[in-house]
């Protein structure tokens, strides 16, 4: 399970670094969502890999129940990170519009 | 238990959501003012109170370490007074017309001072975390306010720089609970000191995570490309209040040192060391090619924000309290200076701010005389303030004993190359003629008075300098107290 989860998470972060670093806005901002997935998912781990745990909410004895804060923390940095996702997306869009490129340096390149 | 120290987060709230049905800009104008004057007069009654040991309160009753505790102690409320100092000025300017430029200013202005008050006074690093992100969106607004072809740009590429920050942030703090199993700031040093072998590597990988999200925050050479673009492209009053957002970075740098790295037994000094000489030489190369007044004001921002990372990076308290009296007339300056930009840039309509002799001004003398003022005070030649910060930097390594050739070779020469650059700057600015004059118009009072207010801050803030470096030094010793602090913060506490 731990290495399934490195794998992935490491795949993700390869994946939104190399998105991150074209020079058009979609594919720097599918980066970002790419990333933020990756990151969510270390966030989540913080906790342990909750294999075979119970959710905190469930009764249970206290010993194999997950840790719910990382759960929160997890919450809180998605709801975050969503609402950033639309805010850069209506950004980029903006950007197309008023410097007619969508080149993160905003030049007017053939594309 | 006293819920003032909640006031300086939930009263900007208020005020942002209550600004938010309005479409007319005046009734925005009088709440706004109202709910930043309340704010200011909340953060000096706190400032005035602040005792030795910092003020905790808990959220919603919860003790830490897994409740969110706000932590104020001297030099958290010093940042909150500073923030508002700042804020009021800029505020003011803008009332006089650059807040009906776009649309939801206010709100979006109460809303950066929320998350500027909650990331000075959190004592949870997650907590932290939020507050970045809520004075990071309310500063995509403002930085877009008034739109145009050079904001968007910059808009976009300071958005996503931010956004990859906040995810390193998340990175760390996952670590970091991963290891230490609490994210509240006073419970990490001992937790972090219990550690050994691959524990220990993971928290200081965190730790370095932490201190390059915070380097980006202030604008570190080489996390500090962004910052020209960006206050350059961005509205007079907006680029004023985001004179304060480079401190967050060092005041969160400053935290870190005090609160994680004690209990690791592992400096940041030679990282800041470096970071601080090359941010300081990106600085002068950027003020000696500057073509604008507003980029040159970045520019000298940056060297400002190198010298507090050379002096960050010097080890002991007398150090700190030099650096926080340099803090405070840097913040204080440099706001003034932008206002000042922009009352300049009005009465050269075609040229604006560009650094070209132009059409001469209406008010020549007393704009010449505050750009006066404000060079000296930059370029740190006595009496003003800024003679005696940069003094109290460059004496902090010979207290102790550390090497000093560095921090002194750095902080003359950029103090000669801002001062060939504001020599030049102003003699273009005031005294060459171009153009024939203009039907230029003396500058309102609204926009005149918070840029003199800021500029001749300076002058008392030398005056009131030995008062202030003694508060200034038992902060900095506060600060220094981990044991204190987590003794405040964890143990006991009326709650």
């Amino acid at each position: 399970m731990n290495l399934a989860m490195a794998v992935v998470v490491g795949w993700l972060t390869a994946c939104g670094v190399y998105l991150l670093l074209r020079a058009r806005t979609m594919p720097v901002i599918l980066g970002l969502v790419l990333l933020s997935h990756a990151v969510n998912l270390v966030l989540f781990l913080g906790g342990g890999v909750p294999a075979g745990a119970a959710p905190p909410l469930v009764d249970g004895s206290g010993a194999d129940r997950a840790d719910p804060l990382p759960q929160a923390l997890v919450l809180t940095a998605v709801v975050i990170s969503f609402a950033m996702t639309a805010f850069v997306l209506i950004l980029a869009l903006r950007n197309r519009r008023s410097l007619k490129s969508d080149h993160v340096d905003g030049e007017r390149r053939d594309l | 238990m006293s819920h003032a120290l909640i006031l300086p987060v939930i009263l900007p709230l208020v005020a942002g959501v209550a600004l938010v049905p309005w479409r007319d800009i005046r009734p925005q104008r009088v709440i706004a003012l109202v709910a930043t004057l309340a704010q200011a007069g909340l953060a000096a009654g706190l400032l005035a109170s602040a005792g030795a040991a910092p003020e905790v309160y808990r959220l919603g009753g919860w003790a830490p370490p897994h409740g969110i505790v706000l932590v104020g102690d001297r030099l958290a409320l010093l940042m909150l007074g500073l923030t508002l100092a700042v804020a009021l000025g800029s505020l003011v300017y803008a009332v006089a017309g650059d807040d009906n430029r776009g649309r939801a200013f206010h709100p979006l202005f109460q809303f950066q001072l929320m998350g500027l008050a909650m990331a000075f006074l959190t004592g949870d690093l997650f907590n932290l975390f939020v507050a970045f992100e809520v004075l990071l969106i309310a500063s995509y607004g403002l930085l877009l306010h008034g739109g145009g072809g050079r904001r968007h740009r910059a808009g976009f590429q300071y958005v996503v720089l931010n956004l990859v920050g906040s995810l390193l942030f998340l990175v760390a703090l996952g670590l970091l609970y991963r290891v230490a199993g609490t994210l509240n700031m006073a419970d990490l040093g001992p937790a972090l000191a219990g550690l050994s072998g691959s524990g220990r590597a993971v928290a200081e990988a965190a730790v370095l995570l932490l201190a390059a999200v915070f380097g980006l925050k202030a604008a570190a050479f080489p996390l500090s490309v962004w910052l020209a673009a960006t206050y350059g492209a961005a509205l007079v009053p907006v680029a004023a209040l985001f004179a304060i957002m480079t401190k967050v970075g060092i005041y969160a740098l400053l935290r870190l040192d005090a609160t994680l790295l004690a209990g690791l037994d592992f400096g940041l000094a030679p990282v800041l060391h470096v970071a601080g000489l090359a941010t300081v030489a990106a600085g002068v190369v950027g003020v000696l090619a500057a073509g604008r007044l507003a980029d040159l004001v970045s520019y000298l921002l940056l060297i400002s924000v190198g010298t507090l990372l050379l002096g960050l990076a010097v080890p002991g308290e007398a150090a700190i309290g030099g650096v926080l009296f340099y803090l405070v007339h840097t913040t204080l300056i440099t706001a003034g200076l932008y206002l000042l930009v922009g009352v300049v840039a009005r009465q050269r309509v075609p040229l604006d701010d560009s650094l070209r002799a132009g059409a001469p001004l209406a008010q020549p003398r007393l704009l010449g005389g505050l750009f006066l003022v404000a060079a000296m005070a930059v370029i740190g030649l006595p009496p003003l303030s800024g003679f005696l910060g940069k003094l109290l930097v460059l004496r902090a390594p010979l207290t102790v004993e550390a090497p000093f050739a560095g921090l002194w070779l750095a902080l003359l020469v950029a103090g000669l190359a801002a001062l060939v650059a504001l020599s030049r700057a102003g003699s273009t600015l005031f005294w060459k003629q171009g153009m024939p004059a203009g039907p230029q118009r003396g500058a309102a009072l609204a926009t005149l008075a918070p840029a003199a207010a800021l500029v001749l801050a300076s002058a008392a803030l030398a005056l009131a300098a030995g008062p202030l470096n003694a508060w200034l030094a038992e902060a900095a010793a506060g600060l220094a107290d981990a044991g204190g602090y987590r003794a405040a913060v964890l143990g006991g506490g009326a709650s």
